[in-house]
């Protein structure tokens, strides 16, 4: 088992970072050929980068669509990052100061996840606009979360895992070294569909993560009449005349 | 339009329950064989579409980072469903924006990504078929490109440019709308949407002159192709003739006259309003927006003011300089920009709005007005769609609310809002707009309009409003044609010149 787990983590973040880098190459390499902001935008890339981080933050745009949609969202967002971070102690040793700082926030933050995840799951099944436009996808995706976030909180909250194993084990693996898993069945189903999640991602609708830093709509800055801005495609046509 | 009623005004807010199917049909008429060609599409649906579709999807992907982008991002969140006024309006699921989207993100995933070449089913991936074309053609057709959907949208996408790229794959297998196309073909043949020959228009503008010589006494005039005038008007071409347009222009002329500028309108490029847009065709974009450095290049002018026009001042303040050199910034070693970037006088903003320039007058004190001559009207301001999310007017973010606005109140006494949550960057649609302002289209438009005319109802019980103002030619026919269909006096609509030309005080008379 301690294989299997093994391979499957080495293949998830292989899939991951080059599924990941190759997208976020092609986004990168798309021209983008006319100026579309959705305005009122800013006018300077300090602007840009101002409303890009109150976007990725906040939701801004969210916000102003639906409150209970931003609660909901936000909540599980947020939460969701503070447990990644938390989880950066199984991959550091020792701990960084940082890390063992949220700790305890963390694992609080499993239960808001939690909260998150199940209101934007009733929202998709009893909002009848919500529930026309989800695919099976949609629902399974929130799903694999819930079992993450829950299968984690049990093994803290009820029947404890080795952690101190755990660790070892994944420390193991940055060096290449295969050690021991405990074979606990919450610990491998945690972990399987935490792979299965890191390898689906850049397949995935979760590709909306990168995406939202490539929509022109939100990263260009409002400087059409000041400056001429033309692609490579676009300008071919000029010299054709 | 017997046939057309009004539907009933419910409570604000509104969440519309669905009721799918509500606009299944065979949507606008299509462009026959000529109108197609001379537009270089093929004349009728061309036997291998779907691979010819698919194709072009995959041109396009590559082309546009917005569409690459908008394909991928969206998780189904619902921010968007209940923000579109034709979903508002009709109800139909399927004109939800996400929805909208779908349609053709569906086959975007069928051919174009793993998850859906391999589990279509899970991921709503779906093959091209005939079914689906006709789906495409309907829906995109009851979309007006307003981008209201792309405020809302925690990833920006914006269901415009996504129906700009269904429009587009549409036209490229045979299957283009006729409204647009043919108006876009007048505009390559005879310089103008309305199909208004050089000859028909200088005679229009010389009654003009007439008529407003016996209004006001003075000799306000109108000019057509003068070289070496300082400014170049662009504006719709409904303004020459379309009630209330008209007294719009009669509001420009009466400006320049008053601030002692010399102006002039061009035949070659009698027209501000950019089809291609509508229709996502880049080239037409450009070949009709380069009709306007042509003029302004053959008569020597140092300024181009836009008239009030939506989609026209999107194109002219967001894609002129891209297009066609009409801006400034240009690289030195850019000598198709720099050859028009180095006639311009830069002093001025290129290209300026109207509105701009009236209130750069009105800022220095240089136009003077009798507020009282607005006294009869109770105005509100319906802010169009591209003015308001596509394009900007003064040096700050949000100046085309704030000058517009600014303009009514230094010409007006009695100016009030609507509800905010449909004003600004949150305004609807006209629900005309995106190359929908057809007859055969009635029906929607009539429903699509349906959210203005709630909110505005509202405005009128609470505060006795009786003037819409609106900057667009679009909105200004759309309302104004389904306005009765409301109760509402057609008149009710008119725009910001129009209560600049009543107020004006000129001369001494």
């Amino acid at each position: 088992m301690s294989v299997i787990f093994a391979i499957l983590f080495y293949l998830a973040t292989l899939v991951l970072v080059v599924g990941l880098l190759s997208r976020i190459n092609l986004y990168a390499r798309t021209p983008a050929p006319l100026k579309i902001p959705t305005t009122p935008a800013p006018t300077t890339r300090t602007g840009v980068v101002f409303r890009l981080t109150r976007e990725v933050v906040f939701f801004e745009s969210l916000f102003k669509a639906n409150l209970w949609t931003w609660a909901m969202g936000w909540l599980f967002h947020a939460s969701m990052a503070l447990v990644v971070l938390r989880h950066l102690r199984y991959f550091t040793d020792p701990v960084w100061g940082w890390v063992a700082f949220i700790q305890p926030f963390g694992i609080y933050a499993g239960i808001t996840m939690l909260l998150g995840l199940c209101g934007l799951w009733v929202r998709r099944l009893f909002v009848e606009r919500i529930r026309y436009i989800s695919t099976p996808s949609d629902h399974l995706w929130l799903v694999l979360l819930i079992v993450i976030a829950a299968s984690g909180l049990l093994m803290q909250f009820a029947s404890h895992t080795d952690v101190i194993a755990v660790k070892s084990y994944f420390l193991g693996l940055l060096h290449f070294d295969i050690g021991t898993l405990p074979s606990d069945s919450l610990l491998l189903l945690h972990l399987f569909l935490v792979f299965a999640l890191l390898a689906l991602f850049p397949l995935s609708k979760l590709l909306h993560a990168p995406g939202v830093f490539f929509s022109p709509t939100r990263n260009q800055t409002d400087d059409c009449r000041e400056h001429r801005h033309l692609s490579a495609w676009a300008g071919k046509l000029e010299s054709e005349k | 339009m017997a046939d057309i009623t009004a539907p009933a005004y419910r409570t604000i807010p509104i969440i519309p329950a669905l009721k799918p199917g509500a606009m299944e049909g065979k949507g606008p008429f299509i462009a026959n064989e000529k109108m197609q060609e001379a537009l270089g599409f093929p004349g009728q649906l061309v036997d291998d579409w779907h691979d010819k579709a698919i194709a072009k999807m995959g041109d396009l992907l590559g082309k546009f980072r917005s569409l690459r982008v908008f394909m991928d991002a969206c998780v189904h969140c619902g921010a968007c469903s209940d923000k579109c006024h034709y979903f508002i309006g009709t109800q139909d699921p399927k004109n939800m924006p996400v929805a909208r989207q779908d349609l053709l993100r569906s086959v975007y995933r069928r051919y174009f990504t793993f998850a859906g070449k391999y589990f279509p089913k899970l991921v709503g991936a779906r093959d091209l078929t005939r079914e689906v074309l006709d789906e495409w053609y309907n829906y995109y057709h009851q979309c007006s490109e307003c981008r209201r959907c792309s405020v809302f949208c925690p990833y920006g996408i914006d269901t415009a440019e996504i129906t700009m790229a269904a429009r587009e794959i549409l036209a490229s297998v045979g299957m283009g709308q006729k409204y647009s196309n043919e108006i876009i073909a007048k505009v390559h043949k005879i310089g103008n949407n309305l199909g208004l020959p050089e000859p028909a228009l200088v005679d229009t503008l010389e009654g003009l002159e007439e008529d407003v010589k016996e209004d006001t006494g003075l000799d306000i005039k109108f000019p057509v192709d003068v070289k070496g005038a300082e400014v170049l008007l662009i504006t719709p071409s409904a303004d020459f003739f379309a009630e209330p347009h008209i007294d719009g222009l009669i509001g420009y002329a009466k400006v320049f006259h008053a601030s002692g500028t010399s102006w002039t309108l061009s035949s070659m490029a009698s027209e501000g309003a950019n089809f291609g847009m509508f229709i996502g065709n880049y080239e037409q974009l450009r070949k009709i927006a380069l009709r306007i450095r042509e003029a302004a290049l053959e008569l020597g002018v140092k300024r181009i003011v836009v008239g009030e026009c939506g989609h026209a001042w999107r194109v002219a303040y967001s894609f002129w300089n891209t297009l066609s050199g009409v801006g400034d910034g240009a690289d030195e070693t850019d000598r198709f920009a720099q050859m028009l970037q180095k006639q311009l006088d830069h002093r001025y903003r290129q290209p300026t709005h109207i509105c701009e320039f009236t209130w750069d007058l009105i800022r220095r004190d240089a136009l003077k007005f009798d507020k009282s001559k607005n006294d009869q009207f109770v105005i509100t301001m319906h802010d169009s769609c591209n003015v308001a999310r596509g394009s900007r007017m003064g040096d700050l973010p949000g100046g085309q609310f704030e000058i517009p606005r600014n303009i009514i109140k230094a010409v007006a006494n009695n100016f009030v809002e609507m509800d905010p949550n449909t004003t600004r960057e949150r305004t609807f649609c006209c629900g005309g707009g995106g190359g929908l302002l057809t007859d055969d289209l009635m029906e929607l438009r009539v429903k699509g309009a349906l959210p203005r005319m709630e909110v505005l109802n509202q405005a009128v019980q609470e505060h006795g409003v009786n003037y819409m103002a609106a900057i667009c030619a679009i909105c200004k026919t759309q309302f104004s044609k389904i306005m009765p269909v409301y109760g509402f006096d057609r008149k009710m609509v008119g725009g910001v010149h129009q209560l600049v030309s009543n107020a004006i005080i000129l001369g001494d008379k």
